[in-house]
C-alpha cells in the first residue's frame, strides 16, 4: 500500500531565521492511520503540519529541502487550493479560519469554490453537520458562536469535502473536558468508519493516546521518536518527561510496568497487580495539599498560614446573587453567590458558554451586575484569555514598568518586541502588565490561561499562582484543564448556565467525575482524593507496601 | 462564551430590511451612498444623515450605529481642523493664528470651517452606510448572489464587509484589555494612536490567517458553479418596496445636484441658500429612505 502522506529529508527554514524549524524529517503515513504529533511548543509540529498541506513553503516561503507527497501529490507542484482537496486541516485559533457570517455558509464555502452544484453543497453541509452534532448551529451567525463551537464549526468546514487526511493543531484546546472527550471520539469514529487518515497535534495526550495507532515526538524540529503509544511513554519517561502522560508518570514514580496508555489499561493493570483502590484494599488516606493555603472551607491548614493571614480582611471578594441578563437575551448569569477568601486558590470550571468568562469580567468591574451585588476587598486584576490583546508597544519595557517585569523574571527582555516572545513568556508579560508594581492586587482572576501551552509553561504558571496565594493574593482561574485546576487550586467551583452548581475541596470535586476529573483521578476511581501523579503514587506505595507485608 | 454590549455584526433580525434580499439591500445601501458623495448641501446632508440613523432604528440596528456615530465624530473633528489650517480659499478671515510653519499663515476662514463641516459631514455619512449595510444586509446571501458573475470577486468583497464588525471586535477586545490595567486604560493622544497601531497590526495578523484559511478552502482554484444551481425566488413586499426606494433616492439625488434645490459653494463665499426647494428635497429624502420601514408584515426570520 501506498503512503498516503510522506516526508522525505524535509529540512525548512522560516523567511529571515537561520535556525530550521524542520530538521531532516522522513516518515510515511498509511491511509487510514490516526497518528498522533507530539513535542513541546516551538517544537516544529505546527510547521510540520502546515507542510503536509502546502502552506509551507507556498503561502509562508522560506527555505524549502526535501519532498512531501500528500496522495502522491508532491507539495512543491500542488499548491494548498489542490491538496485542500484531499486534506482538511485545522489551526488552533478557529476565529480567523470562520471567513464566512453564517455557520451553513462556512461549511459550503470549500464545496461551492471547488464548484460543487446547490444539491451537492446542500447534502454534504447537511452530512457533516449531523456527523459533528452541529446542524442546531446551521442557522447561526459564526459571531455568536462559543469558542467550542467555532472550533467545532471550523472542523466541520475542514471535513465538508470528505477529505481522506484530516490535519489537526490542538483541537481540544479551546474545549471543555466533554466537548474535547467528543471530538477525539468524533476523530476514532472517522478514522474507524471512513478511513479517514488523521494526523493530530496535541498537548494534552492523555485526552488521545489511547486512540492513535502511532505517535511521532518532534524535538527542535527533528523526529526524535517514531513508534505506536507504549514504545512512545517508555522513550518520554526516559527522554522527555514533561511528555509524560498523568497515568504514565504516576506508573513510571510506583515502578509499575507497562507504562499505560489510558485510563482503562491503568486500571486493568492495576487490577491484576491487586492495587486498584476499592478492590478489596484499604484506602491510605492521603494529604494531597501541593499548596500552602485555606482549605475550601477557609479554615487554616497550617499554623504558618494561620499566622500569615491573621491580619487580613476575611473576605478577598464575594458576589452576592449576581445577575447578567443581556437585553432582549438570556440570562447569562443567575445569581451566583461565590466568596473567596485572601490566600485561596480557586479553579472555576465548566462547559464552554456556562458563563466563566462572564463572571471574572464582573469580578474585575468589566461589567455590572443587572441584579446582586459584588464586595471586594481591593483591587481585582483580571488576566483575559488572549495575552497579545494587552500588547500595543513595541518593546517590553514600554508595556510596564522595570519592577513588574522583574517579578515575572522578564526584565532580560525589556528591549524584545513582546510579539517575539514565546507563548509562556506572552502569558507572564500579560500577568505583569495587569497584576503592576504598586499594591499587590487582593484578586487575581485569569480567564484560560494554559490556552496552547505545554506541561512544562503549566507547570510554571502552577508554581507562580500558587506563589501569590501564598503572599496572601486570592487566585481565582476559570480552566478546561483539570491537571492544569489540580495542580494549583485547592477549591473547585462548578458553573452549569450560569449557575454554580458545585463548589467544594479540589480533592473532591476534581476526584469523583467523569469529566471534570484528572487523569490520576480516573485511574484511581478517585481514591483518597488524590489528583495528580505525585499524590496517586503514594496511595500505590502504601497499597505495595500492605502487598509486601501480607 | 462572553457576550457583553449588542454584537456589531450581520445577524438574521425582524425587519423590513433584513427581510429584503441582499442584492436589494445592497443595491438600496449603494443608493444612499450615491447620494453622500454627489449631494454637497449642508442641510441635504443633515437630512440623509438623519434619515440613515431613522433607518438604523427602523432596522433594529439603532444602538451599534449610534456607537458608530460616536466613533466618526473622532475622525470628523481632525477633517475640519485639516482643511481649517491648509484651506487657503475663503475670504471670510475671523482668526488670525499668525505664522504656522509649513502651513503659511493661519488666517482661519467662515468657509474653510463650512466646507471641513460638509466634506466631515460625508464621511460621517458614510461610515454610517457601510455600518448599515454590514449590520442588515446578508453578506452570505451577497455571496451567493454574485458569484456567477465572479466567484472570487464576490467572496472579496463579502469579506471586505466583514472585516468592518471584526475589526470592532478586535478593538473592543483589545480596549478592554487595556482597561484591566492597574489605573484604567491608559488615556491620551499616544495611548490611544498605540492601541490603534496595535488594532491595525494584530488586524493584518488576521488577514495572513484567514487568507491561509481560503487557500485550503480551495479559493485560488475556486470555479463558477453549474447553471441554475438555485430556484429563483420570487420578490417579496420588501424587495419591492427597498428597490423603489433605491430608485427614488437616485432620482432626487439627481434632481437635487442638477435642479438646483441643492446648490451649494463654499468658497470664495459661502452661498447656502435655503429654499422651499431644499427644504422640500430633504423632506422627500427622508420618506423615500424610511418609507419602506413602515410596513412591518412578514418580518420574522
Amino acid at each position: 500500500m501506498s503512503p498516503i502522506l510522506s516526508f522525505e529529508r524535509v529540512t525548512y527554514h522560516y523567511p529571515g531565521n537561520d535556525t530550521p524549524a524542520l530538521d531532516d524529517v522522513s516518515f510515511e503515513i498509511e491511509p487510514g492511520e490516526l497518528c498522533l504529533l507530539a513535542g513541546l511548543s516551538g517544537h516544529g509540529k505546527s510547521t510540520l503540519l502546515r507542510a503536509a498541506c502546502g502552506l509551507v513553503p507556498h503561502f509562508h516561503g522560506g527555505r524549502f529541502a526535501g519532498t512531501v507527497r500528500l496522495a502522491g501529490m508532491d507539495t512543491r507542484e500542488h499548491g494548498p487550493a489542490r491538496l485542500g482537496a484531499v486534506a482538511g486541516a485545522l489551526f488552533q485559533d478557529p476565529e480567523t479560519q470562520l471567513v464566512t457570517s453564517s455557520v451553513r455558509s462556512e461549511l459550503a464555502l470549500s464545496l461551492e469554490s471547488r464548484g460543487h452544484g446547490a444539491g451537492a453543497v446542500a447534502r454534504g453541509v447537511e452530512e457533516v453537520a449531523l456527523a459533528l452534532g452541529i446542524d442546531a448551529l446551521l442557522d447561526r451567525s459564526v459571531h455568536e458562536l462559543s469558542g467550542g463551537e467555532q472550533q467545532r464549526v471550523a472542523l466541520g468546514a475542514a471535513l465538508a469535502g470528505r477529505p481522506p487526511v484530516v490535519l489537526l493543531d490542538e483541537p481540544t484546546s479551546q474545549l471543555d473536558p466533554v466537548a474535547g472527550d467528543e471530538l477525539i471520539g468524533l476523530l476514532r469514529r472517522l478514522n474507524q468508519e471512513w478511513e479517514t487518515t488523521v494526523l493530530l497535534a496535541e498537548h494534552r495526550l492523555e485526552r488521545c493516546l489511547s486512540a492513535a495507532d502511532r505517535v511521532i515526538a518532534m524535538r527542535s524540529g527533528r523526529v526524535a521518536h517514531d513508534g505506536d503509544a507504549a514504545s512512545f511513554l517508555t522513550w518520554a519517561a526516559r527522554e522527555s518527561p514533561a511528555l509524560q502522560t498523568p497515568g504514565a508518570k504516576l506508573f513510571a514514580l510506583a515502578g509499575l510496568r507497562p507504562l499505560p496508555v489510558g485510563v482503562r489499561q491503568a486500571r486493568a493493570s492495576l487490577r491484576a497487580h491487586g492495587l486498584l483502590p476499592g478492590d478489596g484494599h484499604a484506602e491510605p488516606a492521603v494529604d494531597p495539599a501541593p499548596v500552602q493555603g485555606d482549605s475550601p472551607e477557609g479554615e487554616p491548614r497550617s499554623n504558618a498560614g494561620w499566622r500569615l493571614r491573621r491580619h487580613k480582611p476575611a473576605t478577598a471578594l464575594r458576589l452576592r446573587g449576581v445577575w447578567h441578563e443581556l437585553r432582549d437575551g438570556p440570562a447569562i448569569l443567575r445569581g451566583v453567590e461565590l466568596t473567596l477568601r485572601p490566600g485561596e486558590t480557586v479553579a472555576l470550571m465548566g462547559r464552554n458558554g456556562a458563563g466563566k468568562s462572564t463572571l471574572l469580567r464582573h469580578a474585575a468591574g468589566l461589567l455590572a451586575p443587572t441584579r446582586g451585588r459584588i464586595e471586594r476587598a481591593g483591587r481585582v486584576a483580571l488576566l483575559l484569555q488572549n495575552p497579545g490583546d494587552y500588547f500595543v508597544h513595541e518593546r517590553v519595557c514600554e508595556e510596564t514598568s522595570v519592577p513588574a517585569l522583574r517579578s515575572v523574571g522578564l526584565v532580560h527582555m525589556a528591549e524584545r518586541n513582546p510579539r517575539d516572545l514565546s507563548g509562556g513568556e506572552r502569558q507572564r508579560l500579560a500577568l505583569a502588565i495587569v497584576t503592576g508594581d504598586g499594591d499587590a492586587p487582593a484578586v487575581l482572576a485569569l480567564d484560560e490561561p494554559t490556552r496552547g501551552m505545554d506541561r512544562e509553561a503549566k507547570a510554571e504558571l502552577a508554581l507562580e499562582l500558587r506563589r501569590r496565594a501564598q503572599d496572601g493574593q486570592a487566585v481565582i482561574v476559570a480552566t478546561h484543564d483539570p491537571e492544569f485546576a489540580a495542580s494549583c487550586a485547592r477549591r473547585a467551583v462548578l458553573l452549569a448556565d450560569g449557575r454554580v452548581i458545585a463548589d467544594g475541596p479540589a480533592t473532591e470535586l476534581l476526584a469523583g467525575g467523569w469529566y471534570f476529573a484528572t487523569e490520576t483521578a480516573r485511574i484511581l476511581g478517585g481514591a483518597g482524593g488524590a489528583l495528580l501523579p505525585e499524590q496517586g503514587v503514594a496511595l500505590l506505595q502504601a497499597d505495595i507496601a500492605l502487598e509486601a507485608l501480607v | 462564551m462572553f457576550t457583553g454590549t449588542q454584537p456589531f455584526f450581520y445577524r438574521r433580525l425582524s425587519s423590513p430590511l433584513h427581510a429584503a434580499r441582499a442584492g436589494v439591500g445592497a443595491v438600496w445601501a449603494l443608493a444612499l451612498t450615491v447620494a453622500a458623495l454627489v449631494l454637497f448641501d449642508p442641510l441635504v446632508l443633515l437630512a440623509l444623515t438623519l434619515a440613515v440613523l431613522g433607518a438604523g432604528f427602523g432596522a433594529r440596528i439603532g444602538h451599534p450605529l449610534a456607537r458608530t456615530l460616536r466613533t466618526a465624530a473622532i475622525v470628523a473633528v481632525p477633517i475640519v481642523a485639516i482643511n481649517v489650517l491648509v484651506s487657503r480659499d475663503g475670504l471670510t478671515v475671523f482668526a488670525r493664528l499668525g505664522d504656522l510653519g509649513p502651513f503659511g499663515q493661519g488666517d482661519v476662514t467662515v468657509e474653510a470651517v463650512v466646507y471641513g463641516t460638509v466634506i466631515a459631514l460625508k464621511v460621517t455619512l458614510l461610515i454610517l452606510i457601510t455600518t448599515l449595510a454590514s449590520l442588515a444586509v446578508d453578506p452570505d446571501e451577497l455571496l451567493r448572489a454574485f458569484r456567477r458573475l465572479s466567484f472570487r470577486s464576490a467572496l472579496t468583497a463579502s469579506l471586505s464587509t466583514r472585516m468592518i464588525p471584526l475589526l470592532a471586535a478586535d478593538s473592543g477586545r483589545l480596549a478592554e484589555a487595556q482597561r484591566t490595567r492597574p489605573g484604567g486604560a491608559p488615556t491620551g493622544a499616544r495611548a490611544r494612536v498605540a492601541l490603534l497601531g496595535a488594532v491595525v497590526s494584530g488586524s493584518l495578523d488576521r488577514a495572513m490567517d484567514v487568507a491561509a484559511t481560503l487557500e485550503l478552502r480551495g479559493f485560488a482554484a475556486s470555479r463558477r458553479p453549474p447553471h441554475r444551481s438555485h430556484p429563483s425566488r420570487l420578490w417579496s413586499r420588501h424587495d419591492i418596496a427597498f428597490a423603489c426606494s433605491a430608485v427614488a433616492i437616485l432620482a432626487l439625488t439627481v434632481l437635487g445636484r442638477f435642479g438646483g434645490a441643492a446648490s451649494f459653494q463654499a468658497y470664495p463665499l459661502v452661498h447656502m441658500p435655503v429654499t422651499a426647494g431644499t427644504l422640500a428635497l430633504c423632506a422627500t429624502l427622508i420618506v423615500a429612505i424610511l418609507l419602506p420601514f413602515c410596513d412591518r408584515r412578514g418580518i420574522d426570520p
